[in-house]
């Protein structure tokens, strides 16, 4: 995935926040960084069609998302992208099953419970299908969330913080078989982190947002050498 | 006891709740979610029953379905008959007064719907009736509930509309409020005491229903 994926161009204002966003995604995994409020979670909402910006233009795999000069709009549904956030955001009145099902009502019955099956065992919760999103664990919520938004296929995927709160061990076995996936059906990811360990152990593009504006984006060891070399003086006068 | 009126009410109230909840759902909806400036405007009409004297709607009714207005020759021809002193004319403006008693419950439920969990909804669904029954109608039952049950046992207690617009002719248009009214008229109050204990078993069954629902759901 050498090429341009996805070409945002995004203008838009919330609170005291100025968004002027621009930027290409090609790597498979792009680490988002940047302080609270630098307008992170705000793009993410743009690009997966939960706010709809003042202007600017979304391009997601040669298909135009979002083109405010020429009134173009896909609703979130018909975007082919997953958004899985901080907060799980599961049904209460499902269990895990239909949570996981309800994207795919396109599916016949069989292929929906296969694709849900497949879903399930990929991030290792067969045995909670039968189980109400009350009765899960906050690391078993995130794993439904993340099998609910895959299930329908993406060809994006977002995450906006979803591991926050979740023990190290907890992120990785989640980590592990999320990026495999990702990486066999060529699905891009933007992931929301603070951690920068993560981005370097991912291999990942590194796209750094301060104010509203994207300030460096390129490979992580180009991108957070400075900040790297100031966690290692850090970890050295300790 | 009058069972004429009490099948005449029970008929107008099934009538009544059946329609209100077919446009309180679509309305406390679009005024839950709705982004249109005059939002306000639909929210203080819909509410405007609660705090108008019953005379006061029951009268501009009145006028609204008579033969001088236009609107009232409309719904004349629309009908066949005017619909002042009517069970028709008695059902829309049944209607019209228990609106907020069946639009406020839903406008609620739907706003205490967490936001994240319509955006996830709006995420992996791109029809909105699906989203409506699949996701919000069954997060808002308890708030469905209390709209059916407060519509339904408001239009059995209505009183100043019912004699305005309806006029109390029997098997037509006299409710069991309005049996009351004439028993005590007639000093029957042995009569009128049935009623209104009647009455207000009703309600207090109907308030029963919705307590004992709101406590086992925890709304």
């Amino acid at each position: 995935m050498s090429s341009v994926y996805l070409q945002a161009d995004i203008e838009h204002t919330l609170g005291d926040l100025s968004l002027r966003l621009s930027c290409a995604l090609s790597a498979p995994w792009t680490v988002l960084f940047g302080p609270s409020g630098a307008g992170k979670t705000s793009m993410l909402r743009i690009l997966g069609g939960l706010t709809r910006p003042e202007r600017g233009r979304v391009v997601l795999d040669g298909r135009i998302l979002v083109e405010t000069e020429g009134r173009a709009w896909v609703p979130p549904a018909e975007r082919g992208i997953g958004f899985v956030t901080q907060q799980p955001a599961l049904f209460p009145h499902m269990d895990v099953t239909g949570n996981v099902a309800f994207g795919l009502s396109r599916l016949d019955r069989r292929s929906s419970g296969e694709r849900v099956g497949e879903m399930l065992q990929l991030f290792q919760a067969g045995h909670l299908a039968r189980r109400r999103p009350a009765d899960l664990s906050g690391g078993e919520k995130q794993r439904v969330a993340l099998a609910r938004a895959l299930a329908p296929g993406p060809r994006l995927l977002l995450l906006d913080e979803p591991f926050t709160g979740l023990d190290a061990d907890l992120k990785v076995s989640i980590l592990e078989p999320l990026t495999a996936w990702l990486a066999e059906r060529k699905i891009p990811a933007l992931y929301v982190s603070h951690d920068v360990g993560e981005a370097f152990q991912t291999a990942a593009d590194v796209m750094v947002i301060e104010r509203g504006k994207i300030q460096a984006h390129g490979p992580a060891p180009v991108v957070l050498a400075a900040r790297r070399q100031q966690l290692l003086r850090q970890l050295g006068a300790s | 006891m009058d069972r004429q009126a009490i099948f005449l009410t029970l008929r107008l109230a099934t009538l009544t709740t059946l329609i209100l909840l077919a446009v309180a759902i679509p309305l406390g909806y679009w005024l839950a979610y709705g982004r249109a400036r005059w939002r306000p405007l639909v929210e203080a009409a819909v509410a405007l029953p609660l705090v108008l004297p019953p005379t006061v709607l029951g009268f501009y009714l009145l006028v609204l379905m008579g033969p001088r207005t236009a609107a009232g020759r409309v719904l004349a021809a629309v009908f066949g008959h005017p619909l002042a002193f009517s069970f028709a004319g008695l059902l829309v403006g049944s209607v019209i007064f228990s609106l907020p008693f069946a639009v406020q419950p839903m406008t609620s439920g739907f706003r205490s719907v967490d936001r994240e969990i319509l955006e996830a909804a709006e995420l992996l669904s791109a029809r909105p009736g699906r989203i409506l029954t699949r996701v919000l109608l069954p997060l808002v039952r308890p708030f469905l509930l209390t709209a059916a049950v407060l519509a339904f046992t408001h239009t059995v207690g209505e009183f100043g509309v019912v004699l305005m617009i309806g006029g109390g002719i029997p098997g037509v248009t006299k409710t069991l409020s309005i049996s009351i009214y004439d028993q005590v008229q007639d000093f029957a109050y042995a009569q009128a005491n049935h009623t209104a204990l009647l009455l207000l078993s009703l309600s207090f069954l109907a308030l029963l229903i919705i307590y004992g629902r709101r406590g086992r759901a925890g709304v």
